[in-house]
């Protein structure tokens, strides 16, 4: 509304503002999500490719956050102002593959002639962001998965060798370090989904809905509220009112993850991605090693779900707009952007050959970038899954706002966790009602 | 009757009103018209779609538990914050008014949080208020857990609304200032003399004189509580805990930007629409008209 006219009308006099003199290249936008030490290394990767040819002048745009960056490309595509190439998280997918916004990658690249080896990428990551056919939809950029850190000071303080690997081990660890003094053995914002809820599903294979987590159909319902879940969140919960899990956010003045970096937690649980921050931000003498998330023992792990997001390339945009996207994409596919994204970030390299060549040069085996690839052991751990090839589903934003509500009655308020993912569970499946009748006779590409 | 001159002119009076028009039309009709469209259809987020859903966004709105809960958090929220603003602000202004010493500089000092923004007083308070590290959180160290807006969704509201109060002081002091300045001297004087004390003579002389202002001030207030409060919840605690600190405008916010789903995020626009005028009107139809002794 207001909103959308300001917002139209702002890009309009950054434009005019902006219309400095003309030079060859042609210019286009790309919008990312991403902020802080990452947000810094894609203005690098922005500038290496503007470096690398005389064609194109690639502009690229921190809007914050993944959220930011999906309503402002939506403000903006409204408006007819869209960059042409936005980076959308996970949780956005199922709501772009049905909006007819965007150019698949694949057919992209073969009109400008590039020839991309797409059966090269991981298949975690082909499923989550290629149509049922197996065709890429959009370009795999940064991609990763949930991971937990450890303080490895304080694990040797309390006796344990090695990393915990089981939800038994890892209570057994915090109940130890609080007896030993540390005040904040596990730091958790209860609003963080992603790590603490779905990848914990995906992993103990439990499904978040019905028809494969969404894949067969708008009409799934979430079954979220009926399997494994109650109980982790009992344990959560336990854990909190027993002071072993302590909350952090940015609402307590300090988030789980800056509370690792300055040693004042032991264990945070977050992205791959943001080992390469931690190995600068880590306040010295701050120790740690990062694993895959543990799992309860007695259950088959399955493999994670890629997370991070993928770069779709909208509509409405030039011939000579297009070129350039196609060039950039096969610019971050060369061997060698890869490498370097992979190195300067904790993203995970997204192609089979890209990950076994740095492998074989011995990348992963000494500090600071010994760990990551058990990223790929978590993403591969067995064959993506009916519960975990990915969540397909509407609006699943909504979705997460809704657990993540459910998480905090439970732990702030004491609310019962069945009554609790019940309700949300419930919420939600309003939410994909709504979305299946706001698409009502589309199928899923 | 006086004769008044009239032009008769066809062009002139479009002339001189069309730019006003235009800019009614374009930044108020056109938006909300476009609001309504969402209202009673569903809005594809990419643009496009709009299947018919008729009264659906609305009734769906009313059988949600949680948007009634955000309709008397918001008229908490309004009350809350005015109340407390308008009294704080009460206060230093008749303490200003007795031109004690220093009088010209708290007058400046008080108009200050006024020309903060929003956002900026929420980023500072939320320092202030935070549980761990900040100046409050300070007292958790002495009794723990005592305070914490982070997971109490008492606290959380009560930290939002002494901002929303500290950002209104300065703009109610300066009216509430002028009007008590606008009295007589000479009519404290005689309830002085006649032996009413400053509390009495408050209540029954000042008071009932800077009624109509007071009354400006309400609806001020009240408003602000509604548009401004954006701003500090957004940087303050972004509607949590538990969506506990969510108003009406935020709830809006939140359905439409970050849920994605714009017609029922229009719908609830509607309904704030309808619930301000109905508001701004009550006041004017019935409280104006004892403030005014008409």
């Amino acid at each position: 509304m207001t909103s959308k006219w300001l917002f139209g009308a702002a890009l309009a006099a950054s434009a005019l503002t902006a219309a400095a003199p003309a030079s060859a290249a042609t210019k286009f936008e790309f919008w990312y999500g991403l902020s802080g030490d990452l947000g810094e290394r894609v203005q690098d990767v922005c500038k290496a490719f503007n470096a690398s040819q005389a064609d194109y002048e690639i502009v690229c745009v921190s809007q914050e956050n993944y959220e930011n960056n999906l309503q402002n490309t939506i403000a903006a595509f409204r408006a007819n102002k869209q960059p042409t190439i936005t980076q959308i998280s996970d949780g956005g997918v199922v709501d772009l593959m049905l909006s007819g916004a965007f150019l698949p990658v694949r057919e992209l690249m073969e009109q400008n002639g590039y020839e991309i080896q797409w059966d090269n990428y991981f298949s975690g990551i082909a499923s989550y962001f290629a149509n049922s056919k197996g065709e890429m939809l959009a370009m795999p950029f940064n991609s990763s998965t949930a991971m937990i850190y450890y303080n490895t000071d304080a694990l040797k303080a309390v006796g344990f060798e090695g990393l915990p690997t089981t939800w038994e081990q890892v209570e057994d660890v915090a109940r130890k370090m609080k007896e030993a003094g540390y005040d904040c053995p596990v730091g958790m914002d209860p609003a963080g989904t992603w790590q603490w809820w779905e990848q914990f599903m995906v992993i103990h294979n439990q499904p978040v809905a019905t028809l494969g987590n969404g894949y067969g159909g708008l009409n799934a319902e979430v079954t979220f509220n009926q399997g494994k879940f109650v109980d982790q969140l009992t344990f959560y919960k336990r854990m909190f009112d027993e002071g072993l899990f302590v909350n952090k956010s940015k609402a307590t003045g300090q988030t789980a993850n800056e509370a690792f970096t300055a040693g004042d937690c032991q264990v945070t649980s977050t992205s791959i991605a943001d080992h390469g921050s931690f190995a600068k931000q880590a306040a010295e003498g701050v120790h740690w090693e990062v694993a895959m998330l543990p799992i309860w023992e007695g259950t088959e792990r399955q493999n994670s779900v890629v997370g991070g997001a993928a770069l779709w390339t909208l509509k409405g945009k030039s011939e000579e707009e297009y070129k350039g996207a196609a060039a950039f994409y096969n610019f971050i596919a060369t061997p060698e952007q890869a490498l370097w994204w992979s190195t300067n970030t904790g993203y995970i390299p997204v192609t089979n050959s890209g990950f076994d060549s740095m492998k074989s040069s011995g990348f992963y085996d000494a500090a600071p970038y010994k760990g990551r690839e058990l990223a790929i052991e978590s993403l591969t751990y067995t064959p993506p899954g009916e519960n975990s090839r990915g969540i397909r589903l509407g609006n699943f934003g909504a979705v997460r706002l809704e657990v993540a509500k459910a998480m905090q009655s439970v732990i702030f308020d004491g609310v019962d966790p069945q009554t609790a993912l019940d309700e949300a569970a419930a919420r939600s499946n309003e939410i994909l009602r709504k979305f299946e009748q706001t698409y009502k006779g589309q199928q899923l590409p | 009757m006086e004769r008044r001159a009239v032009y008769r002119n066809k062009v002139l009076p479009w002339l001189l009103i069309g730019p006003q028009l235009i800019l009614v039309l374009v930044f108020f009709y056109w938006p909300t018209s476009q609001a309504l469209y969402w209202a009673f259809t569903l809005e594809q987020p990419w643009g496009g779609g709009n299947a018919w859903a008729g009264f659906d966004n609305f009734l769906y709105i009313f059988r949600d538990n949680r948007y009634w809960a955000t309709v008397l958090r918001s008229a908490f929220y309004a009350l809350a914050a005015t109340g407390l603003s308008m009294l704080v602000a009460l206060t230093l202004a008749s303490f200003v008014d007795r031109a004690l010493k220093g009088t010209k500089l708290f007058q400046s000092v008080f108009i200050w949080p006024y020309a903060i923004a929003a956002p900026a007083a929420g980023v500072a308070f939320r320092f202030i208020f935070s549980p761990e590290a900040g100046l409050i959180g300070g007292i958790n160290t002495i009794w723990p857990g005592i305070w914490d807006p982070a997971t109490n969704a008492a606290h959380a509201l009560a930290m939002v609304i002494i901002c929303h109060a500290w950002l209104g002081i300065g703009y109610n002091f300066v009216f509430f200032l002028a009007a008590l300045q606008m009295i007589p001297k000479s009519l404290s004087e005689a309830g002085a003399m006649d032996g009413a004390r400053p509390f009495q003579r408050m209540m029954d002389l000042q008071l009932p004189l800077i009624a109509p202002t007071a009354f400006f001030l309400l609806i001020m207030n009240i408003i602000s509580s509604f548009t401004d409060s954006f701003g500090l919840i957004d940087t303050m605690t972004e509607g949590g805990p538990i969506g506990q600190t969510e108003v009406m405008v935020y709830k809006i916010y939140i359905d439409g930007f970050k849920g994605l789903d714009y017609s029922g995020a229009a719908a609830q626009s509607i309904i704030l629409m309808l619930l301000v005028i109905s508001l701004t009107f009550v006041q004017f139809k019935w409280v104006e008209r004892r403030v005014h002794y008409n």
